[in-house]
């Protein structure tokens, strides 16, 4: 299977840190019937960056770029985990011993069991390195 | 090159000189005579208009203020009666008391005549639709456009200021190939425009903005000129001197300021001594003939500079640069003297941050603090916080090496600081407060 397959859109969000900014992003997503899958904060003094994993990433960017966001598309993979002690340790494993440097990570679980969301900086070359080391990758249709 | 007045626009300077002392001396045994106010002021002063021997000894006169206005609220140094005027401008007291001008019928013709030739330079005419975009009413920006762009045969599009969804719609419908606007106003409606999916560019016939009332930058103008598909020109004048006056020609090189209306001085605003061309410093404007409130040496308060060779249209009148910023509005930072405008200059060089921003001053302890908030240009995206931490440290950099003070920097969503359709307000000083 082509690697492209495994590349999925997040979508990521300059915002103020300032209360009812959170509210106003997942306020307008709602309306437009769009679901998020997984999300993270990330955060320096006075801004973050919103991250998150939508079933409608190109209705979401619209939607928030119209609203006068600024929001960025990136690419991320996702890494199947087992939901166990020790699910983690064998996935990071993998992934220090390809090579693998990580820009930033967060995680979820749920029914597609624990799933470990990765940013790197060569994502094609990272998915044949993940998909020859015998860990499980999702696919973007999972998502959207 | 297209020119109102040729005979008086093209005039070799000598002969402009010789006019211009014909009208001073004039003006002075004139107010002398007739003027309770003026008089006083001359005799403080030791003056006498028989002192007044060539043009140079404009120098010997008093200085009028904005002050003089404000304590003669709101007729008293006038110098036509009631009877004579033919109409009153009310200035915004945002800074202070109001302040009023009359007009006689000549007052309005002088000031209508200096706004048709400056439109006339920066390329306006008969078969343009000029979009008025500044207030109509008590403020002279509407009224004083208004009668200006008429006498020139362009149509006039009355929109005024507010309802910014409307005045798009009509721009487009009715072709308006002009506007006469602040340029915060006008960056304003580019975005509104955006937003319902319209490009000033691409969808309207707009090609000329004349902007002013309030000061901007080189940086702002190249930015707006490609951004909007316009030529972009500074425009002058204050309700004191009339209203707005003069404008730049076609060559964007300063304001063209009519002498035989006009005599500009630029003064060192502490010694009060006459700088010479090109050097910085506080803009003094005698008003040659005016009726009901002449106007002597009077400080604006305005910060500029002045060329007095003959500009590439051929205009033989000095120009004044662009304003930088003002005696009063300019910010003392730990003893370092800071303009809004050089804010601005530092931020327009930098892609990643929008127009807007807002400068906060506090006091910390016993040190003033200075935060500039800015906009992010939302052209641009991020994803990484790197990114957006190394776009704050280059504005803080930027603005460092412009103003030689530090200033810690927020960066704010676009569309998150306040928006002003007159002038705006860029400085919040709680030192004040």
């Amino acid at each position: 299977m082509e690697t492209k397959n495994f590349i999925i859109r997040q979508i990521s969000i300059f915002s103020e840190n300032r209360p009812g900014r959170l509210a106003a992003i997942a306020h307008a997503l709602g309306e437009e019937n769009i679901n998020i899958l997984a999300f993270s904060i990330a955060e320096a003094n006075g801004f973050g960056v919103v991250r998150a994993l939508v079933d409608h990433p190109e209705k979401a960017h619209e939607k928030l770029q119209s609203l006068g966001f600024n929001i960025a598309f990136t690419d991320v993979i996702a890494v199947k985990m087992k939901d166990q002690p020790g699910g983690l340790y064998e996935v990071a494993k993998v992934l220090g011993d390809a090579g693998i440097n990580i820009e930033y990570s967060y995680a979820y679980s749920g029914k597609e069991g624990a799933v470990l969301i990765l940013r790197v900086d060569q994502v094609e070359d990272a998915i044949k390195k993940i998909r020859n080391s015998g860990a499980t990758l999702l696919e973007r249709s999972v998502f959207h | 090159m297209v020119c109102w007045d040729p005979r008086i626009e093209e005039m070799p300077k000598e002969e402009l000189r010789r006019m211009q002392y014909k009208l001073l001396k004039s003006l002075v045994y004139r107010l002398y005579s007739f003027s309770p106010f003026y008089h006083d002021r001359m005799k403080e002063q030791k003056v006498h208009p028989d002192d007044i021997r060539e043009l140079a000894d404009v120098r010997k006169l008093p200085f009028m203020f904005k002050r003089d206005l404000r304590d003669n609220y709101p007729d008293r140094i006038f110098t036509a009666s009631q009877e004579e005027l033919v109409r009153y401008h009310v200035s915004s007291g945002t800074t202070g008391k109001p302040t009023v001008v009359g007009y006689t019928q000549n007052d309005i013709d002088l000031w209508t005549t200096s706004l048709a030739r400056a439109l006339t330079s920066a390329g306006l005419g008969r078969g343009d639709v000029i979009q008025v975009s500044y207030g109509y009413g008590l403020f002279t920006g509407g009224l004083g456009m208004h009668y200006g762009a008429e006498r020139i045969g362009a149509t006039v599009l009355p929109t005024s200021v507010g309802n910014t969804e409307r005045q798009i719609e009509l721009m487009q419908d009715l072709r308006a190939t002009a506007i006469a606007c602040t340029p915060s106003y006008l960056l304003h409606i580019g975005e509104v425009a955006e937003k319902m999916g319209i490009s000033i560019k691409k969808d309207t016939e707009l090609r000329t903005g004349i902007l002013g009332a309030e000061p901007w930058t080189e940086g702002m103008r190249n930015r707006m000129q490609d951004w909007l598909g316009i030529k972009a020109y500074d425009i002058y004048g204050t309700s004191e001197l009339s209203g707005p006056m003069f404008t730049e020609c076609t060559e964007q090189k300063g304001f063209h300021l009519w002498s035989d209306i006009a005599l500009a001085e630029i003064i060192d605003p502490k010694t009060e001594e006459p700088l010479e061309p090109g050097e910085k410093g506080e803009l003094t404007i005698t008003i040659l003939r005016k009726e009901a409130l002449p106007m002597i040496r009077y400080r604006i308060g305005d910060i500029t500079s002045m060329e007095d060779s003959t500009c590439p249209c051929g205009r033989t009148h000095p120009r004044i640069n662009r304003i930088t910023g003002r005696v009063d509005d300019m910010l003392i930072i730990r003893g370092i003297n800071v303009f809004p405008s050089q804010v601005e200059y530092a931020l327009m060089a930098i892609p990643e941050v929008g127009q807007h921003f807002q400068i906060v001053v506090e006091r910390k302890g016993a040190l003033d603090d200075m935060l500039v908030r800015v906009e992010l240009n939302k052209e641009f995206s991020f994803d990484k916080i790197t990114d957006l931490m190394q776009v704050r440290q280059t504005v803080e950099h930027r603005i460092r090496n412009s103003l030689n003070v530090n200033a810690d920097v927020e960066l704010v969503e676009p569309g998150s600081l306040p928006r002003y359709e007159g002038k705006s307000k860029k400085v919040v000083d709680k030192r004040l407060m």
